[in-house]
């Protein structure tokens, strides 16, 4: 190699380049940055004793301090829900009455309820829990399947027509489809059930009569509904698929079904009792 | 001459330094990436997971069609904060028919790994139709028009083939009949109901049912077999096939 040309005013060598008169200087690296690079090179050894690393044959290297992503991950989030029970501890074996009025539960499964609320039931029944045409109410006092503490967190857990072995289930006949009913015999009932809360209606004459023939069984000769059936009351102008004759008519003639998924196994117990209880204090709740 | 002299041979060659730089990234590329085809411990041993029904694979690919991903992952990374709004992290093993995956990395919107059963099939109608009737701040394009599209099945078979041929394991049975598949699913009434559910139904080895597709009128349009079925069919099984009461979280940590 040819000699090294040496800069006088820096007392550096050059590296020979040259450009336009301007020629570059060999300056070493700093000592300071050179040596924390050494001392990372060295730290990253490490990381082949204590972590996972090196693949193998069939398997890998795990590392000593036997750490992956998904012990973390569920130490974390099994220590949040732990850190956050703190306050609330009985919450999990407490029933659903006890923790109604015990001050401290109460808080903590409001608040919890409401965060899961917004997260998974607010989609269809909108975030004030107020519904909408299909999603019922959860703000008012008539519920479908009973407003009962028990009987929400048993919808909660699992659901209406969801599919599980345990969901609440039930169908409203097709009387107009089926023909079970003509069009006019449906015109009378719908007719009859809405002048039961809407006074500006007037009751077709055999109304009242193919009512209790075909509808009594399940809503109830006085048309309060019945709870255990999911037949919702007719007499109370709160209607889940619309009121007036019209659409009464419709539903009646070809019936839709609601369908509200089981939260058992996708929700951790203490979250479906938190949700059972902000529901039932939501304004409704029997 | 010194090693760093032999170096000039890269920096003064810009073939030879292109060379290098591909051998380099082969190592680290190999090292990575092959250990994860030949390590059992890459894909978890669950019970549970069956290939995509004809109408559900049906579903995915209008899916990939719309974009989907390009707003929705489908990925539930193992991290606290996700673990509590989403649910179990996502194993490898939930998504090893789907080709190509859909973990994705963008989230416009909400993770959907474990969408299926979370809502009712009418909320997915309204919410594909028109999202601000169910989400009112909801920030995602309508897709009115699937519902009134007719599903064409010209290609399913072929997709089916296509996926068999890439492993996902399909039997001789479900290729044959992909088209009487798709409409068994999107109508429970179908004479071939019963055929379609043995045929995807997923037993264990003493054949106890693990899991199993429903047949449903998924979009509540009886007269056809729309997209709008198929899109919601796939949309309801995202994240369910997995029993999580059988599977051994710490046989599988890494």
């Amino acid at each position: 190699m040819a000699q090294q040309e040496l800069d006088h005013l820096s007392g550096q060598t050059t590296t020979g380049h040259e450009w336009d008169g301007l020629k570059e200087l060999n300056t070493p690296l700093p000592k300071w940055w050179l040596y924390v690079f050494y001392v990372c090179i060295i730290w990253s050894v490490g990381y082949y004793f204590f972590y996972p690393s090196w693949p193998l044959v069939t398997d890998y290297t795990k590392g000593i301090f036997g750490s992956t992503m998904r012990s973390d991950s569920i130490a974390a989030y099994e220590g949040g829900v732990k850190a956050r029970l703190a306050n609330a501890s009985g919450l999990a074996d407490a029933p659903l009455e006890q923790i109604k009025s015990t001050p401290a539960l109460l808080e903590f499964a409001m608040a919890n309820g409401k965060a899961a609320f917004g997260d998974n039931c607010a989609p269809c029944h909108g975030s004030g829990a107020t519904g909408g045409p299909g999603y019922p109410s959860l703000q008012d006092d008539d519920w479908i399947w009973g407003g009962k503490l028990a009987d929400i967190y048993q919808t909660l857990q699992f659901g209406i027509r969801s599919g599980h072995a345990k969901a609440r289930d039930s169908q409203m006949p097709n009387f107009g489809k089926d023909g079970i009913l003509n069009k006019d015999q449906i015109a009378s009932v719908a007719s009859y059930v809405v002048s039961l809360s809407d006074t500006s209606v007037t009751a077709a004459a055999d109304g009242k009569q193919l009512y209790s023939d075909n509808c009594a069984a399940c809503h109830g000769e006085d048309a309060k509904g019945n709870l255990e059936l999911g037949a919702p009351n007719l007499a109370d102008k709160i209607w889940l698929y619309g009121g007036g004759v019209a659409k009464v008519a419709a539903q009646m003639s070809e019936a839709k079904h609601g369908v509200m998924p089981a939260w058992e196994g996708r929700l951790d117990p203490i979250t479906i009792k938190s949700l059972a209880v902000y529901v039932h204090s939501l304004g409704g709740g029997k | 001459m010194s090693l760093m002299e032999k170096h000039a041979i890269f920096e003064k060659n810009s073939i030879v330094l292109l060379v290098g730089i591909l051998i380099m990234v082969a190592i680290g590329g190999l090292v990575e990436i092959v250990p994860l085809f030949y390590l059992k411990s890459t894909i978890e041993k669950v019970e549970g997971m069956r290939p995509y029904t004809p109408l559900e694979l049906a579903g995915r690919n209008i899916y990939l069609r719309e974009g989907c991903y390009l707003c929705h992952s489908q990925m539930i990374r193992p991290m606290r904060d996700e673990i509590e709004r989403y649910g179990h992290f996502s194993l490898a093993a939930e998504s090893m028919y789907d080709h190509p995956f859909q973990w994705g990395s963008k989230r416009t919107g909400p993770d959907i790994a474990r969408l299926g059963n979370k809502y009712s099939d009418k909320w997915h109608v309204e919410h594909l139709i028109n999202p601000r009737a169910v989400v009112p701040d909801s920030v995602m394009p309508g897709y009115p028009f699937l519902a009134k599209a007719e599903l064409d099945t010209t290609h399913l078979q072929a997709v089916v083939k296509t996926n068999a041929l890439v492993g996902v394991p399909y039997t001789e049975d479900q290729i044959a009949n992909v088209a009487a598949d798709v409409q068994a699913q999107a109508n429970p009434d179908d004479k071939n109901v019963n055929a379609f559910l043995q045929r995807y139904t997923v037993t264990n080895s003493k054949g106890e049912k693990i899991s199993a597709p429903v047949a449903r009128d998924f979009d509540g349009n009886p007269a056809k077999v729309t997209e709008l079925d198929a899109v919601v069919a796939y949309l309801q099984v995202l994240g369910t096939m997995v029993d999580f009461k059988l599977y051994d979280d710490k046989a599988n940590l890494r």
